[in-house]
């Protein structure tokens, strides 16, 4: 028994001496509610080293579907709502959640799909058309069904083809209710097209047969912005810190280091805070 | 195939390399879980001898109700604990979501009802044996207990390995509570999450086979020790 004791008390003792997560407190820090799309890429493991050095600010990031993140940011659990649905993040600022929301940068959707195209959309630029010809053809076709930014744009273009996917449901329309790279492996497990972001595509492994088939539509533009929550609903918010993390992401610093970021040579963000809107 | 293969050099390489990151993330893990069985066996292990011995009203209930926490979905428990360490929960001003602290919280409450449901067994077992023992010798209630544990405590210590396997392999609860945070709250089984989800099959496999050797690792030290007590009993 006593020795079992001691071996207790070391396995304690063991779990206790372990690095503390919480050791870098005494840094200041902020967190950022953000999308899997900028996450997944590899963005802020390029760009937060450079604002780290620059301000001695370490940045924590919750990488969540784009409503998953609001819903975060609207229950004050971050300090910086950093995603991509535009309206929504609008209605976050008119409800008093987000001091003002900015620009930051920009890239585009893409379709992608097996390379035997059963819906023969291959080199097509109008995306309601491709959608249009995927239900015609009932191909199978994989959203992300999770009120994410993506999952937005593409109810977005379902509407502009003139067509409810939902009654096709569980049968070609596959809403996987998940993450963008998880709808991508169930699409390309079941050779179901899907809709994604250009970056998540790009750094993504697991392509198999898959390749983009439509791209350029400028209905496939895909807005990035950046808000500060706001210290009135949550007053709890880093709010020094996180003002200097969008200023700097906003200004000619920050912006150069978004158009520096490349996956296998390809820029995947495209800085646009300074152009006014789009 | 070919990512078996990937996975299979890729996990002893990550092994070999020492790489400070991945160690971080393997201690994280190892922290997060090991607190959280340790704190589930001091709340559980009391708790079920006391069912195990107890003659109380609704104990039969009880009894199927804490077997039957034992399926408590993770992610479920995970939305539950966030609710209440979200800034805009009760307890949100402890400010301890996305903290390890928060993820060890959920890991006990997954854990608890395993120890206590699997310990009360054990326990009762044992009990049938000393009761009269115990009837006869007129022992109080709380020496019975400790008594009882300390008897059973081999069969204990595979409850608690148990709980262990229970916490070390779950990613629902700590994704949410913990958010995957890199350097601060990310874990072996989140990481593995997140590289799925970039599509790197062959690494997130590997981290799964490095989390299992992990696994293996603390069973074969808590069996090493079990028989090197037992030896030291018997000397």
């Amino acid at each position: 028994m006593k020795r079992l004791g001691i071996a207790w008390a070391l396995t304690m003792g063991l779990a206790a001496a372990m690095p503390a997560g919480e050791a870098g407190a005494q840094q200041p820090s902020i967190l950022v509610q953000s999308t899997t799309s900028t996450a997944n890429s590899g963005l802020y493991e390029y760009l937060l080293p450079i604002f780290t050095q620059a301000t001695g600010i370490k940045v924590n990031v919750v990488a969540v579907g784009t409503g998953q993140a609001i819903r975060n940011a609207r229950n004050c659990d971050g300090d910086v709502l950093l995603v991509h649905a535009r309206p929504a993040e609008e209605q976050f600022v008119a409800d008093g959640y987000g001091v003002a929301r900015f620009d930051l940068m920009y890239n585009d959707y893409v379709i992608v799909g097996p390379d035997d195209d059963p819906a023969a959309i291959a080199g097509g630029t109008d995306a309601a058309k491709a959608l249009a010809a995927i239900a015609a053809s009932k191909a199978g076709f994989a959203s992300r069904g999770d009120d994410s930014g993506t999952h937005q744009k593409e109810l977005e273009l379902w509407r502009r083809a003139g067509i409810d996917p939902t009654t096709g449901s569980g049968d070609w329309y596959r809403a996987t209710g998940s993450g963008m790279g998880a709808t991508l492996n169930i699409g390309i497990g079941m050779g179901a097209y899907v809709l994604t972001d250009r970056a998540t595509w790009a750094s993504f492994r697991n392509k198999g047969d898959f390749r983009i088939m439509v791209e350029g539509d400028r209905a496939l533009f895909n807005q990035y912005g950046v808000t500060l929550v706001s210290a009135d609903r949550c007053p709890n918010v880093r709010i020094a810190a996180g003002q200097r993390f969008v200023d700097w992401l906003v200004s000619d610093a920050g912006q150069q280091a978004i158009a520096a970021f490349r996956v296998d040579g390809e820029q995947l963000f495209f800085p646009n805070a300074r152009d006014g809107s789009m | 195939m070919q990512d078996l293969a990937d996975a299979v050099r890729m996990a002893l390489s990550l092994a070999m390399s020492g790489d400070a990151g991945f160690i971080e993330i393997v201690l994280l893990s190892l922290r997060v879980s090991l607190s959280a069985t340790a704190i589930a066996c001091l709340i559980g292990l009391p708790l079920g001898a006391l069912i195990a011995i107890g003659r109380f009203a609704g104990r039969g209930p009880l009894i199927v109700i804490v077997n039957a926490l034992m399926g408590l979905p993770p992610v479920v428990v995970g939305l539950v604990v966030y609710l209440n360490f979200s800034r805009a929960g009760p307890l949100g001003w402890l400010g301890l979501l996305y903290t390890p602290t928060a993820m060890i919280v959920a890991q006990t409450i997954l854990v608890a009802p395993i120890v206590i449901a699997l310990s009360r067994q054990v326990l009762e077992d044992l009990h049938a044996e000393y009761d009269e023992q115990f009837r006869s010798l007129n022992v109080p209630r709380g020496t019975a207990v400790w008594a009882l544990i300390g008897d059973g405590r081999h069969a204990l210590m595979t409850v608690a390995l148990a709980g262990f396997g229970r916490a070390v392999a779950e990613v629902g609860a700590v994704i949410i509570v913990g958010g995957n945070i890199d350097h601060l709250t990310r874990v072996m089984t989140t990481a593995i999450a997140l590289e799925t989800s970039k599509g790197d099959l062959a690494l997130a496999l590997a981290l799964g086979m490095v989390l299992l050797a992990v696994a293996l690792a603390v069973n074969a030290l808590v069996m090493g020790l079990r028989a090197s007590a037992r030896r030291s009993a018997y000397v």
